[in-house]
């Protein structure tokens, strides 16, 4: 028989036996939903976990350091075998080097300074860090009272919460308002008399070529007021309460804890940073980046066996998910097995027939096969509709939920098209399994018994 | 009819069921020429073996031993698919109770061997108006079984007979569920296709006075045995 005979006849007959091949349909229906509920449930979450985790910089991030430095921030110490590999500067020419790497996306240098800080009479003495643009998505800076940087030179400031009620009793008021901070420039050695003054009486003597230590003044415009930390992810180790665009940051050339060192080296020329960040393409690029960067001669440290451990946690989640899921569809498969064993009882005359008429073993076989296979396909796709209607569900019901705690919003449940697709493929094929045994046992069936039965 | 040729030729066919110890003898050495155009009435009592005869000649069922020629192929060492493909193309069969499928309309159910013999679609509405209009029931192409007198069905079980133009017509007590008015229709209508079309017919009955004023000649069935076979008229 011909392939379109053979569907026209298994769709004519399943529409015959509507009720129950639509209640057998229905259970392939909700044992793919249940499936596809749990597994974009599990995608969901995963996508969401990791779209924080990378926007927070944390893990496609690697911290470089120079060998050289007495100590970075919280730095671990430099493993021994490293030490004997020939150290680095971390200047402009790193940067340079390192951004040229594949799979590096940005690299931008920690600038981090204490200094004083003043508004309205008052000055505190707080931890200043310049932010890189891309800190503009990370997500830490969502729900923020004011607005981000207007631009990456802006010369604007953003207030950490508790350092902005030392300032004002009202810390949103500050929006708007102009702040002054103190620092000491680090310039190369200029030729004005007074800086040179000064310097002589700062240092000892200045040489020539050397650097100077001045004492400088910055105003800002404060433009937003954030509860969080954002310097947590993006500067590497939190902890400061004042931000800047790091370009502002960087052209206010504070004096660096290492200037001194340099300065007292004897090899003043050039600036060098504290750490530098690299971001990478993906959390995965990690490993590679950061080894390549060893190679080079640099210290480096990374949250990477974080997400390493966090993707078993997350493996371990979608296996029993698919489990649960599974174990539905076994049960909608049985039901599909039912039907048609049933049906095979109920069409044994039918059966007689059509092989009277000439039909082969294989005609009867695969007019059972295509019937379990069209049930397989329409429960796919109603379960795939129906498990992103539970899934769309539970993510309203969420950010319901997550509205009521003044938090926004988040997509638990997320259904990808291969998701769907794979669904609706995995009912055909566990349906046209679970017909097997029926269709060749309607097959087998000998035509005078089965016309000779009432 | 000295100069047919001969169709159907079966050699000492035996078929047996076993039942635990006991065997019967449905069928037993029957041997039996048919030429082309014949119309032959198989009678005998109830348990005879005319159905199973019937059926091992139509390809339904195979015999225990012995051969069944048709056209020099012996149907008992043909593969299965080869004997469907002998039912599909060789044979059309009617049935005492008419057999039509329920779901389906009269002329789904025509058409039913021209799927399964895969024939072109553009020829198919032809050719299951051509058997509907022959058997008299083309105004009811559009109706079930159910919405057809007993005649009408077994009228309809015909022209899905001959809609594949087969050789040979098998029927097994085609009038058994009718009653004497409509069995006649349908013996009518079997004579003149028999006639016009040149068809080989093989009727199981219990009919005798049927029989004898339709068919060329009458086989008896005892117990599995051919008893007598002779020619009428
Ligand atoms: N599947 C079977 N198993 C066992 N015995 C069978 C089977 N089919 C038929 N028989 C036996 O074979 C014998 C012949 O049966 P068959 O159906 O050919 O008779 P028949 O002449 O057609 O009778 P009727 O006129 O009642 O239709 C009967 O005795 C019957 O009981
Ligand atoms: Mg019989």
């Amino acid at each position: 028989m011909r392939t379109r005979d053979l569907s026209e006849l298994a769709v004519r007959n399943l529409r015959e036996a509507v009720l129950r091949n639509s209640l057998t349909t229905l259970g392939v229906a909700v044992g793919v939903a249940s499936l596809v509920a749990m597994l974009s449930l599990g995608v969901g979450l995963q996508t969401l976990a990791s779209q924080r985790l990378t926007r927070s910089g944390l893990f496609d991030a690697v911290f470089v350091t120079s060998q050289r430095n007495f100590r970075g921030p919280r730095q671990p110490p430099p493993p021994d075998s490293a030490a004997k590999r020939e150290s680095r500067a971390l200047d402009d020419d790193a940067r340079q080097q390192l951004s040229k790497l594949s799979n590096v996306t940005e690299v931008y240098p920690q600038i981090r300074f204490v200094t004083d800080v003043r508004y309205a009479g008052k000055s505190e003495s707080t931890s200043v860090l310049g932010l890189p643009d891309s800190s503009r998505s990370s997500g830490a800076f969502e729900g923020m009272t004011g607005k981000y940087f207007s631009s990456p030179t802006a010369e604007e400031a953003i207030l950490q919460i508790e350092f902005a009620k030392l300032l004002a009793d009202q810390p949103s008021s500050l929006v708007g308002k102009d702040l002054t901070l103190r620092y000491a420039e680090r310039a190369a050695l200029s030729k004005d008399a007074d800086d040179e003054a000064l310097l002589d009486s700062m240092m000892g003597s200045g040489k020539p070529g050397g650097i100077s230590i001045v004492p400088r003044e910055k105003t800002l415009r404060i433009v937003g007021i954030t509860e969080s930390d954002p310097s947590a992810g993006i500067g590497g180790f939190g902890g400061a309460r004042v931000y800047l665009p790091l370009k502002t940051a960087e052209q206010l050339h504070v004096a660096q804890p290492d200037d001194v060192q340099a300065f007292l080296s004897g090899n003043p020329a050039k600036p060098s940073y504290m750490a530098m960040t690299v971001r990478v393409r993906s959390p995965k690029d990690v490993p590679q980046v950061e080894a390549t960067i060893k190679q080079l001669g640099f210290a480096t440290f990374s949250l990477l066996d974080a997400t390493k451990s966090l993707r078993v946690v997350f493996t371990v989640f979608d296996l029993f998910l698919g489990l649960f899921g599974s174990l539905a569809l076994t049960v909608a498969s049985l039901g599909i097995i039912n039907t048609l064993v049933m049906a095979i009882l109920e069409r044994r005359r039918e059966i007689g027939i059509l092989k009277a008429l000439g039909a082969t073993d294989r005609d009867v076989r695969s007019l059972f096969f295509a019937e379990a296979g069209a049930m397989g396909l329409f429960g796919g796709i109603f379960g795939v509709a129906l498990g992103w209607l539970i899934g769309s569900a539970l993510t309203w019901g969420t950010t319901i939920y997550l509205h009521r705690q003044n938090l926004p919003g988040v997509k638990i449940s997320y259904v990808p098209w291969w998701l769907a697709l794979s669904a609706i493929g995995f009912a055909i094929i566990v349906s046209l399994i679970a017909g097997l045994y029926p269709a060749s046992r309607a097959a087998r069936l000998n035509p005078v018994e089965a016309l000779r039965y009432e | 009819m000295p100069t047919a040729p001969m169709l159907i030729q079966a050699e000492s066919v035996s078929r047996e069921y076993r039942l635990g110890e006991t065997v019967i003898r449905a069928v037993d050495a029957v041997s039996l020429r048919i030429e082309q155009g014949e119309f032959l009435a198989l009678l005998g009592s109830s348990g005879s073996g005319k159905s199973t005869l019937l059926s091992m000649m139509a390809g339904l069922d195979r015999p225990t031993s012995g051969a069944i020629r048709v056209r020099e192929r012996n149907l008992a060492e043909l593969e299965a698919d080869e004997l469907a493909r002998y039912r599909r193309e060789t044979v059309g069969m009617v049935f005492q109770s008419f057999n039509l499928l329920p779901r389906m309309t009269l002329e789904e159910n025509v058409e039913l061997p021209l799927r399964l013999a895969e024939v072109d679609r553009s020829d198919r509405q032809s050719r299951v108006g051509e058997a509907l209009e022959r058997v008299g029931l083309a105004a009811r192409r559009q109706h079930r079984p159910s919405e057809l007198s007993g005649g009408e069905q077994q009228r309809g079980a015909l022209a899905r007979a001959l809609v594949n133009r087969p050789a040979i017509l098998f029927a097994d007590e085609p009038t058994g569920n009718l009653d004497s008015a409509n069995g006649e229709q349908i013996l009518l209508l079997l004579k003149e296709i028999q006639d016009s079309l040149g068809m080989t017919i093989i009727m199981v009955t219990h009919e005798r006075p049927l029989a004898e004023r339709f068919a060329n000649r009458i086989a008896l069935l005892s117990d599995g045995r051919l008893v007598s076979d002779g020619a009428q008229r």
